[in-house]
């Protein structure tokens, strides 16, 4: 891949038209970027027209409005636990299946273990929501544990399509090495496997993290403890309560986009070859 | 590797928590969901077992049928949309161009953002910008907001879902793209071949798997469409916006039609993994043939 890039950029002649054209398109991602900033910065009588205008008067108590009114410290705590945790013991947890299940394909029991986790792609979660909201109320998990808990178990069919993808490309004689030198399944998978399963581990923590910190329906249905609620379920309840007051409504939106954008901009490059190896395997 | 007894009990460890803890929140609702659907439960206390009487119901409920008629259409349109436009702007970014990994950043953005949250400031330009914007450069038919009807709010549903979902396919197109090799457009370059016959001759069949995820996968995903429209309509005006899983949502655990909505679950399942199975195949096929 780094090769044709750059032979293709070396290559005569830089496109400037082309170049041009992709900027002025940007626009259309900047564009309501820049719309929610300059909104978040007004006082509410400055709204109105187009509202591209920048704000005449500044007013940064917008965003101290909505940090008290969406309880900002703790609700983006919420978010942060549920996404690290989801992040961590997916790839604690994933890995693993997929890597015992890799390395027994042959074994009938693997083998069908194997299609009935992947085959949970096929399976939408509006099906499944109304069933899973009264099993975890009725389990005490209709809370931020319970979140983590489905999101591991939901990303599993995908994860393990992707995970398995991988290990068997990684060749056996390696851990053949590994227990000739007395190690056990353990020892292989945690000293040799998951090390090299780095790369989709990146891939895989990063996915799960742009899901769990985003996702909106299965915090809706699954917590009922409005102290527990996530920035995207905040927003939701956010809306209905402060209709008119849009520029604290559009501050809280910028601190809730933000943790992630800001993540994003410093790691921009990490993510995309992130995303794109899940996409190639 | 010996499959000897002590190495395979590490196994079945490893693999029987994700086991027990799939079957509980994946399996057992499914096959709730479906238990469900042949009751009538509300959600809550008691229910009776009606046989087929839901999905009888269904097929004649006119607010079922506009919610499937519905998102049918945004998830076509959106489909086709989305993967015209990603693929257009993923040729660009593969292109000779300056700035590319500034440029392929910028386009990856809306897709770390959460749809509602990006919903509601779309809502806001929709409903007060471009109908302000509009009145101003006399454009009558934009001067009021596509949202507060149902004949316009899918256009604008549309344009969020195709906004946030292009970035992902960006992304799956370019990693296609390079798996071109460019001696290809090299020979092609001296026989004289136009850019829009390399893309068709030599581009678009050489990433034609990517295709097909792409679309297979958008449809899916479009088919599920709900945070878009809580964020933009509320599935209103009515229920003129609604789709089946706001449907089955609003339903489900607002109105009481708990057996109800889970029987449409049942229908709906179905009628994703048809869609999706066809899709795969007339698209594989194509593949074949080109």
């Amino acid at each position: 891949m780094a090769t044709t890039l750059r032979r293709r950029q070396d290559g005569p002649g830089i496109n400037w038209w082309l170049t041009a054209l992709l900027m002025v398109l940007a626009l259309t991602i900047a564009v309501p970027l820049y719309f929610a900033v300059v909104t978040a910065l007004k006082t509410t009588d400055q709204l109105g027209g187009t509202g591209f205008g920048l704000p005449t008067d500044i007013r940064w108590a917008n965003f101290a409005d909505a940090w008290r009114l969406t309880d900002f410290p703790r609700t983006a705590l919420n978010s942060a636990v549920i996404t690290v945790g989801a992040v961590v013991l997916t790839l604690l947890t994933n890995s693993m299946v997929a890597y015992a299940i890799a390395r027994n394909m042959h074994r009938r029991l693997f083998k069908i273990l194997y299609y009935y986790f992947v085959s949970a792609l096929f399976v939408p979660f509006p099906i499944i929501m109304l069933p899973v909201a009264k099993e975890t109320a009725i389990l005490h998990l209709d809370n931020r544990v319970g979140l983590v808990l489905l999101y591991v178990v939901y990303g599993l069919a995908f994860n393990i399509f992707i995970f398995t993808a991988y290990i068997n490309s990684i060749p056996q004689a390696l851990e053949e090495a590994a227990v000739i030198d007395g190690a056990s399944t353990w020892q292989v998978f945690w000293r040799v496997i998951f090390p090299l399963m780095a790369p989709m581990n990146a891939t895989v923590g990063i996915l799960t993290c742009l899901w769990a910190w985003n996702d909106f329906l299965l915090p809706l249905v699954i917590l009922s403890d409005p102290g527990s609620a996530t920035l995207p379920l905040v927003q939701y309840v956010f809306q209905s309560q402060f209709q008119t007051n849009y520029p604290a409504a559009f501050a809280s939106y910028l601190m809730a986009m933000a943790p992630l954008l800001i993540v994003y901009v410093f790691a921009q490059r990490w993510v995309i070859s992130g995303v794109t190896r899940g996409a190639v395997k | 590797m010996k499959p000897g007894v002590r190495l395979a009990n590490a196994f079945y460890v490893m693999v029987l928590p994700a086991f027990l803890l799939f079957f509980i929140f994946h399996t057992i609702p499914v096959i709730q969901g479906i238990y469900y659907s042949f009751t009538d439960s509300p959600g809550y206390g008691p229910a009776n077992f009606v046989g087929l009487r839901n999905y009888i119901a269904l097929f004649t409920d006119p607010r079922v049928l506009h919610a499937y008629w519905f998102t049918f259409l945004i998830a076509a349109v959106a489909t086709v949309l989305v993967n015209i436009v990603s693929l257009a702007i993923a040729v660009g970014l593969n292109g000779r161009i300056k700035f590319k990994n500034g440029l392929r950043g910028i386009y990856f953005i809306p897709n770390v953002l959460a749809i509602l949250v990006v919903g509601y400031i779309f809502n806001y330009l929709f409903s007060n910008s471009v109908p302000a914007l509009a009145t101003k450069i006399g454009i009558d038919s934009l001067s009021t907001s596509l949202l507060t009807k149902a004949s316009t709010a899918w256009i604008a549903i549309v344009i969020l879902a195709v906004w946030q979902s292009a970035a992902f396919n960006i992304i799956i197109y370019i990693a296609g793209l390079q798996t071109v090799p460019t001696e290809m457009y090299e020979a092609s370059n001296l026989d004289g071949a136009s850019a829009w016959r390399q893309f068709r001759s030599i581009t678009f069949p050489m990433i034609a798997g990517f295709f097909t995820i792409n679309m297979v996968l958008s449809l899916k995903g479009f088919l599920q469409i709900f945070d878009h429209i809580v964020a933009l309509t509320g599935g209103g005006p009515g229920t003129d916006t609604e789709s089946v899983a706001l449907l089955i949502y609003k339903g489900g655990f607002q109105g009481g039609e708990y057996g109800y909505q889970s029987a449409n679950s049942v229908i709906f399942f179905i009628v994703i993994v048809g869609f999706s199975i066809v899709q795969l195949r007339v698209l594989q096929r194509r593949e074949v043939e080109v």
